[in-house]
């Protein structure tokens, strides 16, 4: 097998309710491919927090998530107003979530840094105005 | 292993079963596929949580239950009412009517659920304060919600609270209590029966592993006890017999019951399947990590609304609230062991095994198996209409796709596309040809 497998998804930037939704449908499809729990749990957090991200900051964007026998890889990419400081970004704690967003209970700033604690790479891929688009990538070994 | 021999109390009578897909659509494992005109169930994916049963307009799904006559056999008949029974009566004002009741059809002792449920309530205060538990605890009072958890949910198998069931307590207490009192009793000679309101409940007690077996002998349908308990039930005379069960322990038949009941604000009571299965999708993702306690009821309500109940469920718990009116907050209280700290929690209340993750069989032995497998899934879901309508008998066009790949099925019993192709061909006929003729 070379070919990956890819599942896009569209993330609804209107809908706060629906967040999470792609992240289930990655859960179930990893654990018919017998990943293991670790792996499954790795993904579907980074996608949740992703899928999150884009709602409260992006208006929604794309995922993509390509399954290969090595690895899975996450592409998050949005139309949204880009991070003007990354470094600040990643620092845990750190949000630039509106009020109302927050009084949700989101946009405690733990968002990027957990995706980055629990993928083996991260890349983050911004230009301000224009977009994002974050690559993750989570090691299969076997 | 021990699904493939998973003993169901949900069933089917094919010659009832119409073949249409009510039932299909509503179960919420995927579990059923409808296959030669008839419904078929996959054990290894049933939680007996009953929607099947509820749904199905021809009464061809029912759940398997003991009869009150397979207690004739035994010298010393034992009823375990769960609290859901109080609801079922109009105009019960006390609960010792109904207990006197159960003795009046033949039981010669009767050990009350909601008693055995106080106990829980007080091991699981224990339980929670005990430093390095996985918080939220989840309760695993509903047998339907734990089978659910350990099928799908590998994350949050170590969160199920490892406190037997008050079903489960109840019979122990129940067998301990008749030996002592009558000496001359055999272990054997007493038949202890736990009056259900859900299949669940009758597929737990059935399944237990060999080191786990419960002290519960016989399961009866709480509708078969209800109307045998109407024709008896008297409420011009002093009854002899009385309840010993609190407002905690009667709680625990409507949603909230067992949560209240701790105590303890920080948690979450949700019920009916589908938000049971939203809540555990959010939990597995790590949100709700702020809770302490999260109660999951498959059935709406709660156990009120079980399938083998026979009042409707809200009607049911209101009557439930007036009752609790009139009881003590709560009959059973914990003392403090001699030598033991006071969160021990003795190893009889406990489950001999954690909750174990029970995955359904991946698509492959192998993984590169199992990407070519989901490769074909993938290609075959995209030409399919996405109506999921249910006419192959696959509950949606996904699991189709999956059934065609299974070998269980072939593409062409998609309904809507086999028409689409059936309305080309016809336009393509030159109908002239057969007007020469």
């Amino acid at each position: 097998m070379s070919a990956p497998l890819v599942y896009r998804y569209d993330i609804d930037g209107e809908n706060f309710t629906s967040a999470g939704e792609a992240s289930v449908k990655v859960k179930k499809s990893l654990r018919q491919l017998g990943l293991s729990q670790d792996i499954i749990r790795r993904v579907s957090i980074a996608m949740y927090e992703g899928e999150i991200n884009m709602v409260i900051h992006a208006n929604g964007g794309c995922a993509t998530v390509s399954v290969y026998p090595e690895k899975i890889e996450i592409v998050l990419d949005d139309k949204g107003p880009g991070i003007p400081n990354i470094d600040l970004a990643m620092q845990e704690g750190f949000s630039t979530a509106p009020e109302r967003i927050r009084s949700l209970g989101f946009g405690a700033g733990m968002g990027l840094p957990n995706m980055k604690a629990n993928t083996d790479e991260m890349k983050i891929e911004t230009t301000v105005g224009v977009g994002t688009k974050i690559t993750m990538t989570v090691n299969v070994n076997r | 292993m021990e699904k493939a021999t998973y003993n169901h109390s949900v069933t089917l009578r094919e010659d009832k079963c119409k073949g249409c897909t009510n039932c299909l659509r509503r179960c919420p494992t995927e579990a059923i596929r409808i296959r030669g005109g008839h419904a078929r169930i996959d054990a290894s994916r049933c939680i007996d949580c009953g929607e099947c049963i509820r749904v199905c307009t021809h009464k061809a799904k029912k759940a398997k239950y003991d009869l009150l006559s397979v207690l004739d056999p035994y010298t010393y008949k034992i009823a375990l009412p769960a609290p859901s029974l109080y609801g079922q009566f109009n105009n019960l004002e006390d609960l010792d009517y109904l207990i006197d009741g159960l003795h009046r059809i033949g039981f010669d002792e009767v050990y009350e659920v909601s008693r055995a449920a106080e106990a829980v309530t007080a091991y699981t205060r224990r339980y929670l304060k005990k430093p390095g538990v996985k918080l939220p605890v989840i309760s695993s009072a509903c047998p339907a919600v734990s089978r659910l958890i350990s099928l799908r949910y590998p994350g949050l198998c170590e969160h199920l609270l490892p406190i037997r069931s008050p079903m489960e307590l109840a019979a122990t207490a129940a067998r301990k209590k008749a030996l002592a009192e009558h000496p001359g009793l055999t272990s054997d000679q007493i038949g202890i029966a736990f009056i259900s309101p859900c299949p669940a409940k009758i597929s737990f007690v059935k399944n237990r592993p060999e080191n786990d077996k419960t002290d519960v002998d016989v399961v009866l349908s709480m509708s078969e006890v209800y109307f045998a308990l109407l024709g008896v039930m008297r409420q011009d005379i002093v009854p002899a017999h009385y309840s010993e069960s609190g407002m905690l322990g009667v709680g625990w038949a409507s949603t909230g019951g067992e949560s209240t009941a701790l105590f303890n604000e920080k948690y979450l009571a949700a019920d009916g399947i589908e938000n049971v299965i939203r809540v555990l999708d959010h939990l597995e993702d790590g949100s709700l990590s702020e809770l302490e306690f999260i109660e999951l009821n498959a059935c709406n309500a709660g156990c009120t609304g079980g399938v083998l109940t026979v009042e409707n469920p809200y009607i049911a718990g209101a009557r439930l609230t007036n009752l609790r009116r009139t009881l003590p907050i709560s009959r059973t209280m914990l003392r403090k062991e001699d030598g033991q700290d006071e969160l021990f929690i003795p190893e009889e209340v406990c489950r001999p095994d954690p909750f174990t993750y029970e995955p359904a069989k991946a698509l492959g032995d192998t993984f590169d198996e199992a990407m070519d497998k989901m490769a074909r899934i993938e290609r075959i879901y995209a030409r399919l209409p996405d109506h999921d309508c249910g006419s192959c008998g696959s509950p949606t066009c996904r699991s189709f796709a999956e059934d065609v790949v299974k070998g269980e099925v072939t593409e062409d019993e998609c309904i809507v596309n086999m028409r689409a192709l059936i309305e080309d061909l016809a336009k393509r006929i030159d109908y002239r040809n057969f007007e020469k003729e």
